[in-house]
């Protein structure tokens, strides 16, 4: 597919990345050219130097040929500009990164009436992830498929727990729960599941279950599991005021520290029923008058990558709660993992990966569509869903009879408002959803998982 | 450094260089003659070492940066040159390794500088292959190499860079490799087309393939001793249209295929045609009393500013007997050039105008202090790195040029013979004045000079840093 993309910041070039190695042609545009030719010296994409709201400029960056328009600059109203006027220019699908909470708010109207394709809004997207985690935080990550009935849960293994020792295989006769073990991480290896695995300490571990047996299986592996009760926010930004919205329905009570007294005024008065609090949480003293010792969670928010990481790790010396990190910066991920952080939440990461979900969906309209699709393990393993509409290869056939690849999981079948944790005796049926986990990236059609 | 990845290109390179030879290999076949057990010979030679090095340095991971870059091509065109002149030599037709050395190198930096004095009395094959390697030198072999391969992601538009003439590299669409498939495709469109006119005209379909890969990649190696002299009119006539369509930006082809024909006429093409209009008015005037006509003399004047302003350097007549003012102007077209992003060797025009807009700059800033001033081409600002690499190219460029002469003269020849000659290797044009003429060749070096005169021709066509890298002590430390 033609894409251009608006916008060369870490989001941009996350895109330039991925879509690039899923063979699509990509067109960069931003108004720096240090910035544009640092893209294109790096990845296999044409760069046009301008600003990508002028018809001159996406003509140049081929707007009349283009399938994709991504506009992920840095102001809100310049990438609606650029969708409305790439809209007009030539026919191309459009999304715009809408950041700001006015303008969310109108997410659908937006889409309606300028004729957008999809609006995303990151912070919202990171504070929803967040909000999942803080639900049940067992888990360092969560990604739900078909409407939350089946979710891909991440956790690392504690010391002392019984799993330790345990093979893949043991689970079910041993704990009698229905949950799928998918990918092992150990040190920087990944593994994906076999039977005779057997689990040891800080094992990063990815199952497929249902959120009720998820539960039970943590309560039998005695792992925290219930949702947290109180959470502390550190840093007062969009990402928090999202998330206020979403733990204070829920129940939960919230509690902000932000170190700018206007933005503390602001947000007192579009929030109700959190606490709000001015100081500067790099100071202990704040940290410790707020009772960070006995604080459910611990929610790192700040605009500075090495701060969040730095009271992160304060606080996991302080309290046993749960502890979510956000970092911007996507590079250095493998040395932070190293850092036993717990939950760390990359909000461009979220943003791209989005937006790669829909492009693929956009690619291939016959056949089998992809649903949602989850990184797993960053560049490795991938988790897709596909709706099976008509494919005859694998309709009917009890699974143990199908060539899969190998490294293919199929790690659940959900039909109707039945979820199936597939065995070899299991059928795929017509209208199902399916998922998969796989290291073949890139994954388009149900019937690419065999050989 | 990625040392494998290095390796990886520089086998895939020998192996394309064996499949390359499949061009002498038929002509030999067809004619009948010796050195097909040669060709066989070499290009079998190529390929097999070339596999055995890309399997052997398989590189374990594809993350190169611009050094990668740089050293690949630099060595690229070494071992291409070193390998193209093995037939040369294996056939006793070039007996010395350092003369064979030049004429290889002459043929891919699409020079067209010969030591040979007598070329009729070659074999066809060794002909052929002296054509051929214009061909793939003028549009690049590293960029052929990566329309069919997939080096590595982004990171080989390092590779194309250094490898393409101009001072500001750009791509046609975004993918390298659907870049590198058009611009050969349009590069072969082109070299047919002008053989298809050829072969109706007075050249037998031999000398028709030569001529048109010859000026297709602005070489400018003959089959005949006096060049294209001897033929018709209507083929001179030929020549010198696509000698002056080779010389402009490929880039502007593009466009003007996809019917943009504003884009396309940018201010590169204006200036180059401007001046190859200038520099024909001028030689006409200079010459007319020469020749019996006025076409005549307006057809040798076209023809010779177009062969050494596109750095073909094929001729018709022996502009060395031509006046003083007619020779001072070939000498300035020779350093001059033709268009960027073109198979022309040379300076490049580009480069002449932000020079110039710089030196207005610079004169407007002595009198205004205050002002601010941003340099710009077709509307559009050149970015402060650009017009900086542009400075330094200047400066090595004369250097070099200078140097070169100096070591020159060591043989003992005149200071027209060795400065001509060190600016017609480094700009790639081919012939110079005096005894490096039109109707002389380059024999009279001696071995000494002939390796000065190699290592202008690489500089010139590969555009200067790549090489002059390989000398920098930093490239190699860790």
């Amino acid at each position: 597919m033609e894409i251009i993309i608006v916008g060369c910041g870490k989001v941009g070039q996350a895109l330039v990345e991925q879509l690039g190695e899923e063979d699509n042609n990509i067109t960069v545009v931003d108004l720096l050219h240090s910035k544009v030719r640092e893209i294109t010296d790096r990845y296999d994409c044409m760069g046009v130097c301008g600003n990508g709201a002028t018809h001159t400029t996406l003509l140049e960056a081929g707007i009349d040929s283009a399938d994709l328009l991504i506009a992920v600059t840095g102001s809100d109203e310049l990438n609606l500009l650029c969708c409305i006027i790439a809209k007009k220019a030539g026919n191309c699908q459009t999304i715009a990164r809408v950041r700001s909470p006015q303008y969310s708010m109108e997410a659908s109207y937006l889409k309606q009436e300028l004729g957008l394709a999809m609006v995303i809004n990151p912070e919202y997207a990171a504070a929803a992830e967040i909000a999942r985690v803080l639900q049940f935080p067992s888990a360092m990550k969560i990604d739900t498929f078909a409407k939350g009935k089946v979710e891909l849960l991440k956790f690392r293994l504690p010391e002392n727990s019984p799993l330790v020792g345990c093979a893949v295989k043991e689970i079910s006769t041993k704990l009698h729960c229905d949950v799928l073990i998918c990918t092992i991480e150990r040190d920087d290896d990944a593994y994906i599941a076999n039977g005779d695995f057997t689990f040891m300490e800080k094992d990063v571990i990815s199952m497929i279950a249902s959120p009720n047996n998820a539960y039970a299986f943590f309560k039998k592996i005695k792992y925290r599991a219930v949702p947290v009760k109180d959470v502390m926010i550190v840093g007062g930004g969009d990402i928090a005021h999202y998330l206020c919205g979403l733990l204070q329905r829920s129940g939960t009570s919230v509690k902000i520290i932000e170190k700018d007294a206007a933005r503390c005024e602001e947000l007192s008065e579009s929030l109700q029923g959190v606490s709000i609090i001015h100081g500067d949480a790099a100071d202990k003293d704040v940290l410790m008058q707020e009772n960070i010792e006995t604080t459910g969670a611990f929610v790192a928010l700040t605009n500075l990558d090495e701060e969040n990481i730095l009271l992160s790790l304060f606080a996991k010396s302080m309290t046993e709660g749960k502890l979510v990190t956000k970092v911007n910066r996507i590079d250095f991920d493998s040395v932070i993992r190293h850092l036993d952080l717990d939950s760390i939440i990359y909000p461009k990461n979220i943003t791209s990966e989005s937006i790669v979900r829909y492009v693929r969906a956009m690619r291939n309209t016959i056949g089998s569509n992809v649903e949602t699709l989850y990184q797993v393990i960053k560049g490795k393993v991938e988790a897709a869903e596909f709706i099976i509409k008509d494919c005859n290869e694998i309709i009917g056939k009890p699974l143990s009879q199908l060539n899969f690849k190998d490294n293919v999981l199929i790690a659940a079948i959900m039909r109707g408002r039945k979820v199936i944790i597939p065995r070899g005796n299991d059928v795929i049926e017509k209208g199902d959803a399916v998922v998969i986990v796989s290291t073949h990236l890139g994954l388009n059609d149900i019937t690419d998982i065999l050989l | 450094m990625n040392y494998r990845m290095v390796g990886y290109v520089l086998g895939m390179l020998l192996m394309f260089e064996g499949i390359f030879m499949a061009a002498p290999i038929l002509t030999a076949a067809i004619y009948g003659e010796s050195e097909l057990s040669v060709f066989i010979g070499v290009a079998l030679f190529c390929i097999g070492i070339g596999i055995l090095t890309s399997k052997l340095c398989r590189p374990k991971t594809k993350t190169m940066f611009a050094r990668e870059g740089y050293l690949i091509v630099a060595f690229s065109w070494i071992l291409l040159s070193i390998c193209g002149a093995l037939p040369f030599v294996i056939s006793g037709a070039i007996p010395s390794f350092i003369d064979a050395l030049f004429e290889s190198v002459s043929g891919f930096t699409t020079t067209g500088a010969t030591i040979l004095g007598d070329v009729e009395s070659l074999p066809k094959s060794i002909l052929m292959w002296r054509s051929f390697t214009h061909w793939f030198g003028g549009m690049g072999v590293l960029v052929f190499i990566m329309a069919f391969i997939p080096l590595s992601g982004g990171q080989n538009m390092y590779i194309m860079k250094a490898e393409s003439p101009g001072p500001s590299v750009g791509k046609l669409v975004p993918r390298i490799k659907t870049t590198a498939l058009i611009l050969y495709s349009m590069y072969l469109a082109l070299t047919v087309l002008e053989f298809i006119l050829l072969a109706a005209g007075d050249m037998n379909i031999f000398e028709a393939i030569n001529t048109a890969v010859a000026t297709a990649g602005t070489g400018g190696f003959g089959v005949k001793n006096n060049s294209i002299g001897g033929f018709s009119s209507y083929t001179q006539i030929v020549v010198t249209v696509f000698m002056f369509l080779f010389s402009v930006n490929f880039t502007s082809f593009y466009l003007l295929l996809r019917g943009k024909f504003k884009e396309a006429l940018n201010s590169e093409i204006k200036v180059f045609f401007g001046l190859s209009i200038l520099a024909s008015v001028i030689i006409f005037l200079n010459t007319r009393s020469l020749y019996s006509g006025n076409a005549e003399a307006l057809k040798h004047s076209v023809f010779t500013v177009g062969t050494i302003m596109s750095t073909t350097g094929f001729s018709t007549v022996d502009f060395n007997a031509w006046p003083e003012v007619s020779r001072s102007v070939i000498l300035l077209l020779m350093l001059i050039g033709a268009c960027a992003g073109s198979t022309c060797g040379g300076f490049k025009i580009s480069r002449i105008i932000i020079l110039f807009q710089s030196m207005i700059k610079e004169l407007q800033i002595l009198i205004h202090p205050r002002q601010v001033k941003k340099i710009k081409v077709d509307g559009r600002q050149v970015e402060h790195e650009i017009v900086r690499s542009v400075h330094v190219f200047l400066i090595c460029y004369v250097l070099i040029l200078i140097i070169s002469t100096f070591l020159l003269s060591f043989d003992g020849h005149d200071l027209i013979t060795n400065f001509t000659a060190a600016s017609t290797t480094l700009n790639n044009v081919g012939p110079g004045l005096e005894m490096v003429g039109p109707i002389s060749n380059f024999s009279v070096f001696s071995t000494s000079s002939k390796i000065v005169l190699i290592f202008d021709m690489l500089v010139g066509r590969l555009e200067i840093f790549p090489i002059l890298l390989l000398f920098t002590p930093s490239t190699w430390k860790k």
